[in-house]
């Protein structure tokens, strides 16, 4: 019996094959830390009585949840783990340099990885073909001084995604479907492993969305077979050397398949207050829209931020709407001033925030005020996520998103673009 | 043997309403933070509770975020295990490294105010209100062995290193 991804991954690490249920102390390739999760994994590390990491350029450091600080508590938290960082030789990605895991995915994840981060959407690094997946502070300050972490091997359910996605529908459409089809909780302890043609057409960054948003149906990793648009993507990040091809055996045993026909698939909304309580955007077209975010760890990369250009071009936001637009990476905010799309859409009447969460997990950079409804391009919209339990958050792709921006209310990106 | 009453709560309890992000400033004041503990889900509780209650949940409880200060501040408020029909990943992985018992069951015979017996090495509670009895199974023993030995912090640096196999 073959094996799939996640079985393959975690066998190559340890050297001898491990099947689903097995328990086993794996290396970690890479370790991740942000300065939500951060300080204390490095108050747990320092208990322990660590005093080195286990590999210095194994181990980065991200200042991406409060940044610039909103707060002196956590700019105080930002000059510990800055501290920390220049003690142990590890990585250090300041304020600005953009979010733990679009940095991740440019400059140090690779095929076959495994990756253990303090952070839940740490299974962004699965478009990848890495292990990636999210944990606690103190997990990440073990691995951090041992360059170890205990798993159990997960049963993998296969997302089989057949057909081409249709105009004005896409990868963020396409995962919101798959959630609502698991439930929160459908993939809970297990791995998500997407495949089928659907796939294979992706782009890297509508990849890294499915990867991203794993989580969410309670997935461990969310998977991606390596191929020629990974090795394509690592060469654009100078990384060429780090490609290697991992793909599912053929006989693979998997727990489930679910079978996705994405060339049926219409522009979906995910409605307060869980990511699975989906719907076509038909249902819900027409809701106030006060706020819309463009940006996060799910959809704050250029083809994000170029599709909205491209909806918001030569119009203007609705005056009762405000656009906030945060690129999620250093990277991706040159280049997306370099190709004209932040002029569009300061032109349109967007701001933008520096690369990192913003809005996202309702630290600062766009709290909603009692009763308002914000339309974000983000992975969460659970009560009280951005910042006010009184508040209400919908998900969308970055064409819905931009539709709406200019109507200002939910509007089918089908009708504009 | 633990005793204690319970606390209530239902279905896709999300870090969020366990540690809400408006209070990311006092992550590195635990203390402070566990004043808030479950404050979007009930607002009573964290003023309220007494050492060695159980918070008593539905499906999927912790789903979301990594944020360990979530066990952490339930456990601070005083709070002696979790049970829950299901726990979302990390949040369980998290209990068992700080040290907080997290118990999968049937939690639907139990209602607010409850006084509860648990054995943990059993795998039997017992509702002293209303007389019912669950079991449940035991933890897999490598996370028994983390949990015995006080959490992640203390089995690392008794063993000096894992020693779960």
């Amino acid at each position: 019996m073959g094996l799939t991804l996640a079985e393959k991954i975690l066998s190559n690490n340890l050297g001898s094959e491990v099947r689903p249920g097995d328990f086993a102390v794996f290396r970690t390739d890479l370790c991740l830390l942000q300065d939500g999760t951060g300080p204390l994994a490095v108050r747990q590390f320092r208990k322990i009585g660590f005093e080195k990491v286990f590999e210095p350029s194994a181990v980065v450091v991200f200042l991406d949840h409060a940044a610039p600080c909103p707060k002196s508590e956590l700019a105080n938290d930002h000059m510990l783990l800055r501290e920390f960082a220049r003690q142990t030789g590890c990585t250090l990605s300041d304020v600005g340099d953009g979010i733990c895991h679009q940095v991740m995915s440019q400059y140090h994840t690779s095929p076959g990885d495994i990756l253990i981060g303090a952070d839940s959407h740490t299974v962004t690094g699965g478009a990848l073909a890495a292990f990636s997946t999210g944990m606690g502070s103190t997990d990440l300050a073990v691995g951090m001084g041992l360059g170890k972490t205990w798993l159990r091997v997960p049963a993998t359910i296969r997302v089989q995604c057949t057909g081409a996605l249709q105009r004005g529908v896409y990868s963020k459409d396409l995962m919101l479907s798959i959630i609502s089809q698991i439930g929160a909780d459908g993939a809970t302890y297990k791995a998500l492993e997407f495949g089928g043609d659907t796939i294979e057409s992706l782009t890297m960054a509508s990849r890294l969305v499915l990867s991203n948003m794993a989580v969410e149906a309670g997935a461990k990793v969310g998977l991606i077979a390596s191929d020629s648009l990974t090795e394509k993507y690592l060469e654009e990040h100078a990384r060429t050397d780090q490609y290697k091809r991992i793909a599912p055996d053929d006989d693979a045993s998997y727990e489930s398949v679910l079978d996705i026909d994405s060339a049926a698939l219409e522009p979906q909304v995910a409605c307060p207050h869980t990511v699975d309580n989906v719907k076509p955007v038909g249902e819900v077209s027409g809701t106030r829209v006060h706020q819309v975010f463009i940006g996060s760890c799910t959809n704050g990369r250029l083809e994000d931020i170029a599709i909205a250009a491209s909806i918001m071009r030569e119009k203007t936001r609705h005056p009762d709407t405000r656009v906030i637009v945060t690129p999620a990476s250093r990277r991706v905010y040159m280049e997306a001033v370099e190709s004209g799309y932040v002029d569009t859409l300061l032109r349109a009447g967007a701001l933008f925030m520096p690369p990192g969460c913003a809005a996202c997990p309702g630290v600062h950079g766009g709290i909603l005020g009692d009763g308002e409804v914000c339309l974000a391009t983000t992975n969460r919209n659970f009560l009280g996520r951005m910042g006010n339990p009184k508040s209400h958050v919908y998900l969308s792709s970055p064409a819905t998103a931009a539709a709406s921006a200019v109507t200002g209310v939910i509007t089918d990106p089908r009708e504009v673009v | 043997m633990m005793r204690g009453k319970v606390w209530k709560f239902g279905d896709d309890v999300s870090t969020d309403l366990i540690c809400p992000g408006r209070y990311y400033h006092l992550r590195s004041n635990l203390s402070e933070l566990a004043k808030h503990a479950l404050e979007d889900a009930d607002p009573e509780f964290a003023a309220n509770v007494e050492k060695g209650d159980f918070v008593v949940a539905g499906r999927n409880f912790g789903l979301g975020s990594s944020r360990e200060h979530a066990p952490v501040i339930i456990k601070l408020a005083g709070a002696g295990a979790v049970l829950a029909e299901s726990f979302a990943r990390i949040f369980y992985r998290n209990c068992i490294n700080v040290g907080l018992p997290a118990i999968e069951c049937d939690t639907s015979k139990f209602e607010a105010g409850d006084e509860i017996d648990i054995d943990l090495a059993a795998g039997i509670i017992r509702d002293l209100t209303n007389g019912a009895t669950v079991t449940f199974a035991p933890l897999e023993p490598a996370m028994q062995k983390i949990l015995d030995d006080g959490g992640l912090v203390e089995h690392i640096k008794k063993h000096q290193g894992f020693s779960i196999a």
